[in-house]
């Protein structure tokens, strides 16, 4: 066996180990040097990155990928054996290379941005056990494995938004987000216990297996409920949101950004127990789960929006904006399973009409919300940095001395407002046009929240770059390279998927919506020989 | 009927963690709540493993009692409650950080302007 099969074999646990050791070294060389730790963060994330590539491409060619902790047989003296499983197919591995991304501009952006910060030890310590715990949430194939990865990003990034604890305002948007993923990941805690209580499994694919064998009992609905609760809050889906745009808006803009991607995480278990572990049962016509999620969906967008509207502080107000893009995602999904539920009997999600394409799009949306809300909050961090203010009554006509900071800022706006050429056009029109298929009005508020969204990311542009020259900013500097660099690479991005769509949908996007549609090739391990 | 009361205290221990982060005002009493509320989900955790005149799964080499409860509850109730504890300890880190910036607990004299 050859090197890159050994390393290819052991990729899986390998993205969780590396960023955790990386975790608990980062204290030691920070007593050696500071400039050499915060270059090992850059370096520990790199090779991550590499590793998650690596895996992509095993995945995306050969399909999932299953890598067991402990025995290798499944059954010993006719027992199941307890162990824990990584499963990583085309889903994990998508919402994998969102993380990742967003890891390493976060902790590349990092470097001059916590230049003048003390205490940058913990910080670093704190945003790799963060990024260990988002892509094991991604990566892991067993529920309790689910939520201690869970708890361990919870923990960081309550840690992380609180770090500026000078400000009582960080401190206390920390506490609101330590107390809500507390009962949230305890509620999920509880139904895992229900689970297990019922079929003595905590894998994920043996779950789903005895789940449809059984049909679906009252038990199941009650962990069902407390499942989708949970990490519904969790992911930011109003009502539910009131922990969010605080949490975006008080933490530094590098963990703003990395709270996107556990937002997200957040988002993709509670797609994965809804499609995966429930998936025999969860398209059935009585079943109105997809209408929950339309409607949590359209909730959220409005309320994002109109939010958004009347704030006055430049990241908070990108916290509500995010909070609407996250409507956008809960839609798509949703109207993909009402599709199904309403059609006849013999019409699954593979053949539905539209409900793919709806799927699809909400996938896609996943990723490039991440990146467009990601761009503006570097931005928001870039304003912070050179001016030491995020109210935008006080900024203003900084476009005369941060000139590539205004591009970016203007490619984050019309990304996010879903105009062309630009990643956010792609998965909104494919949103719309499945949605329109459901119920016009649902892809009616789609439209508006997206105008309503450039009315408000253009009224900032206005308030924060534009106008005249203030004399108190005459001295204001163009940010440090790294910072440049860690927004040129989110920008560079959102161009590429903005002008060649068809790519990533094609090669990320659809196989993603596959795997998560069709559970047949995550159960399939536990026939295929392990 | 007997069989059924850890079931109740879990009942009781989740709804009276409940109310207290709902209607309790003071943030130690709501870390309190947090704390109750866990012991509910850990107590129902244990409550599942448990069999019957059941002895701890440890092998002693003794086969007077065959009957063990469930280990992999017990293990699962280990990991939530060291997860708790560092839970409980960042809770009470930024409780501290935010009495010394407000010198009051009471949710009602949080916010305010920044800095």
């Amino acid at each position: 066996m050859n090197i890159v099969d050994m390393l290819l074999t052991h990729a899986p646990a390998l993205t969780i180990a590396i960023p955790l050791l990386g975790a608990f070294l980062t204290p030691l060389i920070s007593r050696v040097s500071e400039k050499g730790r915060n270059i090992f963060a850059i370096i520990t994330v790199g090779i991550t990155a590499l590793f998650v590539f690596l895996m992509a491409s095993e995945v995306l060619s050969n399909g999932p990928m299953t890598y067991v902790f402990g025995s290798t047989a499944a059954t010993v003296q006719q027992s199941t054996v307890i162990r824990i499983l990584f499963e990583v197919d085309a889903l994990s591995i998508f919402m994998a290379i969102i993380g990742i991304i967003l890891s390493f501009v976060a902790v590349v952006y990092s470097y001059a941005f916590m230049e003048k910060n003390t205490g940058l030890d913990k910080y670093y310590t704190l945003l790799l056990l963060m990024t260990t715990g988002m892509l094991g949430m991604m990566l892991t194939g067993d529920m309790f494995n689910f939520f201690v990865f869970l708890e361990i990003t919870s923990i960081a990034s309550a840690a992380l938004v609180a770090f500026w604890t000078n400000k009582a305002k960080a401190v206390e948007a920390g506490f609101k987000y330590i107390v809500i993923s507390t009962i949230g990941a305890l509620f999920v805690l509880f139904a895992i216990a229900l689970l297990y209580g019922q079929y003595d499994a905590l894998n994920m694919a043996k779950i789903a297996q005895s789940l449809g064998i059984s049909g679906f009992t009252f038990i199941d609905k009650i962990a069902l409920v407390l499942l989708i609760a949970a990490l519904a809050m969790k992911g930011g889906l109003a009502p539910m949101h009131m922990w969010l745009p605080d949490a975006y808006g008080r933490a530094p803009a590098s963990i703003s950004l990395l709270l996107v991607g556990a937002t997200q995480a957040s988002l993709y278990g509670l797609f994965r127990i809804v499609f995966t572990v429930y998936g025999d049962v969860i398209s059935l016509p009585s079943i109105s789960i997809g209408w929950i999620l339309v409607l949590l969906g359209l909730i959220t967008m409005l309320i994002g929006v109109i939010m958004a509207i009347i704030q006055t502080d430049f990241k908070r107000l990108i916290g509500y904006g995010a909070v609407a893009e996250l409507g956008y995602m809960a839609l798509a999904v949703g109207t993909g399973l009402t599709i199904v539920a309403n059609a006849d009997p013999n019409i699954t999600l593979e053949t539905a009409p539209f409900a793919m394409k709806a799927i699809t799009g909400g996938l896609f949306h996943v990723i490039n919300d991440a990146l467009d809300i990601g761009l503006l909050f570097l931005v928001a961090g870039a304003v912070y940095y050179a001016t030491k203010e995020t109210s935008l009554n006080k900024l203003g006509g900084l476009a005369r001395n941060m000139k590539y900071t205004t591009i970016f800022f203007i490619i984050g706006l019309l990304a996010v407002s879903g105009l062309p050429p630009f990643n956010g056009f792609a998965s909104k029109l494919l949103i719309y046009e499945s949605t329109y298929q459901l119920n016009p009005i649902l892809s009616i508020v789609a439209i508006l929240s997206s105008i309503l969204l450039l009315a408000i990311f253009v009224k900032v542009l206005h308030s924060v770059f534009l106008g005249p020259a203030l004399p108190k900013y005459e001295t204001v500097r163009e940010v440090p390279k790294s910072m440049l660099l860690a927004m040129a690479v989110i920008a560079g991005i959102i161009i590429v998927f903005g002008l060649f769509p068809q790519v990533i949908v094609t090669n990320l996007v659809e196989p993603a919506a596959n795997a998560l549609v069709n559970n047949s090739g995550y159960l399939q391990w536990l026939t295929g020989g392990f | 009927m007997i069989a059924n009361i850890p079931y109740l205290a879990v009942a009781g221990l989740i709804i009276i963690g409940l109310y207290t982060l709902l209607f309790k005002k003071n943030l130690i009493k709501m870390v309190i709540g947090i704390t109750i509320l866990e012991s509910g989900v850990n107590l129902f955790l244990i409550t599942l493993g448990y069999r019957m005149g059941s002895v701890a799964p440890i092998f002693t080499g003794n086969a007077d009692n065959p009957v063990m409860s469930y280990p992999v509850p017990q293990a699962l109730t280990l990991t939530s409650i060291v997860i708790g504890v560092a839970v409980l300890a960042l809770m009470l880190t930024l409780v501290i950080h935010i009495y010394r910036h407000h010198g009051s607990l009471h949710v009602s004299k949080l916010g305010g302007d920044d800095q």
